[in-house]
């Protein structure tokens, strides 16, 4: 999968810089140590856009291009931040074989944004995951961790719009 | 032998020295193994699986560009086996290969091609399906990426950084998605590369290619109102013959001049020259800097890419850096003025060529806030080695049967020690053979005296007593090695008063304009030691060894500079920097 990469404008704070700088004042002698500090970073900022990948390429001296080279290889990184409301569409078999797909594409029409990616206003975003146990209730989505099950497209703009406000 | 092992190649017994790999055992005896993703000393990855080879006791095929040979080993290298995984290997390639060798840049160079010719694919189509498609990348001044051609053999991404530090590009994404490219999708000419075109050198296919500005210079060469001159750097002429079949190290001088007039230049002229010329400002400079003990230590400004390496990644060494144009730069810098002045024609009028083996003189022909002539470039188009080839052939000229021809006046004297600035080593000997004369002021009788600053090593170190003064200078090439050194000055580890550093590893004789040389040479020659040879050859050959005795730059100070470093020639042949950021 290629991943999204974000047009949100970053709005890291003067707090989360300074936990990035000190895990990689710990960190930077011992270049084997950028994944751990990647994950570090996406745990401090919920995900790892350009900006932050320059502070630890900077900080680690790393070339950017390793850094972004891994965080698109590996499936655990997000260059897309996580919205306020985050929807995850279960994509598993059972959800997949009773209709998740057109789900997702409701809910991309309804919010204009693919998965992977966060709505301008950083509102929602939307992501697309794996089985996540629910099967008897397949096809289903969670919006923060609350689960919505059996549903179908029509479902999708009334239950959104319970989040739109 | 010492260190040698017993093995057997398809049945016949061999012996070979311990620790080579299956492709260095087979090739030694006569064998040779395709490969695609392997360049020796910088890409050992085994991934792309051209270069199986069955090995009796093992139980799959193996990768012969890095499995070591031992004793009593039994490899087959020509197989059933071996050849299906071969051609299904070719045929994967080709299910998502952007498949247009008629026209392709690369077409007759391209080691993909052969191969595909030589194990008689002839379905290209044999696995058909999906097929991710690219934009080309045109944002960078110097060359394009059309990654619809490229086989993720990551040769490119490892000389970018292994072999010049940089690591501008990489493999990004996974799976079907993966991609060579530079982060968050920027185009090559966003990124801090610095334009060496050593990736576009090490590429198998026509994924990477200079920007081809030939149709440019054919415009000029047919608009009656242009006066059109171009110049021939000094690595050229030790490369050109390469593409019309000559042996690696030949010198072509003549056979390029002739051909550069039958292409209808109004004026054939010798980079050399400018070199001389750039040697005559620098060694002053250096002098002067050495006496005062201010800037120290001088590092040359010759290679447009260690320039931008050194604005982008060591912004601190730019006051260390030459104030001199580059060789290429004095050239465009004299023709529109001295030249103009001379031949009696407004400047405007005059279109400057040069012919490089680099691609980042493309990017320093694009730098004009220090032209001589305010609101012209000093340069207005430069072109590779491979760009002239292609010209050539274009024209009809059939270079291996015309006649050798001469350089024109008043730019068509070159000395050696003009010419060995295409190898790593030679502009600081050019620089040396110059201000010992300066220095001591007694003639410099043997010629060998700073020979220890010649060969193909990375860094070189040397230090010369000039009349009682002891000089200490450096040579670097390779942006790799060059970054060596400059942590060695900056820790205060070394102490030199003069570096030279070319981006190139080997210097300009391997540069990335030169002739691609495939990895089934690479791999086996050392490119930059033979041409280089040719160089030093030719040095050694010429009558005029020394740039202040050449008697065209003696006679531009007289008519024109005055001396070197005088304000005339500083307004005209010195330059600026920028500093450049990184991200
Ligand atoms: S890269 Fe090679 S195989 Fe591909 S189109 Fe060009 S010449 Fe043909
Ligand atoms: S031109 Fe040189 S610096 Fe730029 S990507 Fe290629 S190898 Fe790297
Ligand atoms: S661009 Fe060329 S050198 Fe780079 S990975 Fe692709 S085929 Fe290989
Ligand atoms: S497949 Fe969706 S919850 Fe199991
Ligand atoms: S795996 Fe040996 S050449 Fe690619």
């Amino acid at each position: 999968m290629l991943k999204k990469i974000s047009t949100i404008p970053f709005n890291g704070t003067p707090e989360q810089k300074a936990k990035l700088d000190a895990v990689i004042a710990e960190c930077k002698d011992d270049k084997s140590q950028l994944m751990h500090v990647m994950q570090e970073a996406q745990g401090i900022y919920g995900y790892l856009p350009r900006e932050v990948q320059v502070m630890i390429a900077e900080g680690m001296d790393i070339p950017l291009e390793k850094i972004y080279g891994v965080a698109t290889f590996y499936a655990q990184f997000s260059l897309s931040p996580k919205g306020e409301y985050d929807i995850s569409v279960c994509l598993g078999t059972a959800c997949y074989v009773k209709g998740a797909q057109p789900i997702i594409d409701k809910i991309s029409e309804i919010l204009g944004i693919e998965p992977g990616e966060c709505t301008a206003d950083g509102k929602f975003s939307l992501e697309e995951c794996r089985c996540i146990g629910a099967c008897g209730l397949a096809p289903v989505f969670t919006i923060n961790g609350e689960v919505y099950g059996k549903i179908t497209a029509d479902d999708v703009p009334g239950i959104l719009a319970k989040y739109m406000n | 032998m010492e260190n040698a092992v017993n093995i057997k190649i398809n049945g016949f017994d061999y012996q070979v020295p311990a620790g080579s790999t299956i492709l260095e055992a087979a090739h030694s005896v006569g064998i040779e193994i395709p490969t695609l993703c392997y360049l020796k000393e910088i890409n050992a990855i085994g991934a792309c699986r051209i270069c199986v080879v069955e090995v009796k006791g093992a139980r799959s095929l193996v990768a012969a560009c890095v499995f070591p040979v031992n004793e009593g080993m039994e490899i087959f290298t020509n197989t059933p086996k071996v050849i299906e995984a071969r051609k299904t290997t070719l045929e994967l390639i080709l299910s998502t290969h952007k498949k247009e060798c008629l026209s392709c840049v690369r077409s007759g160079s391209c080691e993909l091609q052969k191969l595909c010719h030589e194990y008689g694919i002839e379905d290209e189509n044999a696995f058909s399906g999906d097929f991710v498609n690219y934009d080309i990348d045109r944002s960078a001044t110097h060359m394009y990426r059309d990654n619809e051609k490229c086989i993720l053999c990551r040769r490119c991404v490892a000389v970018c950084d292994k072999t010049q530090a940089v690591s501008v590009i990489g493999a990004n994404a996974r799976g079907f998605d993966t991609h060579i490219g530079s982060a968050f999708k920027y185009g090559l000419g966003d990124v801090a590369c610095i334009s060496c075109g050593q990736c576009i050198t090490a590429c198998p296919t026509g994924a990477l290619a200079e920007r081809d500005d030939t149709q440019k210079v054919f415009d000029a060469l047919n608009d009656p109102t242009k006066h059109v001159v171009v110049q021939t750097a000094p690595a050229v002429r030790v490369g050109l013959g390469e593409e019309f079949g000559y042996e690696m190290g030949t010198v072509v001088t003549g056979k390029m001049v002739s051909a550069l007039k039958m292409l209808g230049f109004d004026g054939v002229f010798d980079t050399n020259f400018a070199a001389d010329l750039t040697i005559m400002e620098e060694a002053t400079e250096f002098l002067a800097r050495f006496k005062e003990g201010k800037n120290l230590p001088l590092i040359t400004s010759c290679s447009p890419g260690w320039v931008k390496y050194c604005e982008h990644y060591y912004p601190d060494f730019i006051k260390n850096l030459s104030s001199c144009k580059s060789p290429q730069g004095m050239f465009g810098s004299v023709a529109k003025t001295f030249y103009a002045e001379k031949m009696g024609i407004d400047p405007k009028d005059i279109f400057v060529v040069s012919v490089m083996p680099c691609t980042a003189k493309k990017f320093e022909a694009e730098r004009t806030d220090y032209s001589a002539v305010k609101g012209l470039a000093d340069i207005d188009a430069s072109i590779t080695v491979r760009e002239l080839a292609r010209m050539i052939k274009k024209a009809g000229i059939n270079f291996r049967a015309i006649p050798d021809a001469e350089f024109d006046a008043p730019f068509g004297l070159g000395s050696g020690a003009g010419t060995i600035f295409g190898a790593t080593g030679g502009v600081m000997e050019a620089a040396l053979r110059t201000a010992y004369e300066v220095v001591t002021g007694k003639e410099l009788t043997d010629l060998a005296t700073f020979k220890a600053v010649r060969g193909v090593e990375g860094v070189k170190e040397a230090s010369y007593d000039l009349d009682g003064v002891t000089v200490n200078v450096a040579v670097a090439s390779g942006l790799a090695n060059a970054k060596k050194v400059l942590e060695m000055v900056k820790s205060g580890e070394k102490k030199y008063d003069f570096i030279e550093i070319m981006a190139c590893p080997g210097g300009c004789v391997n540069g990335g304009g030169q002739p691609i040389v495939p990895a089934s040479v690479r791999n086996f020659e050392d490119v930059r030691a033979l041409r280089a040879a040719g160089l030093y050859n030719d040095d050694a050959n010429l009558p005029v060894r020394k740039s202040h005795e050449n008697a065209d730059v003696k006679a531009i100070y007289d008519e024109f500079f005055g001396e070197p470093g005088s304000h005339k020639a500083h307004d005209i042949l010195h330059t600026g920097y920028t500093e450049r950021k990184v991200y």
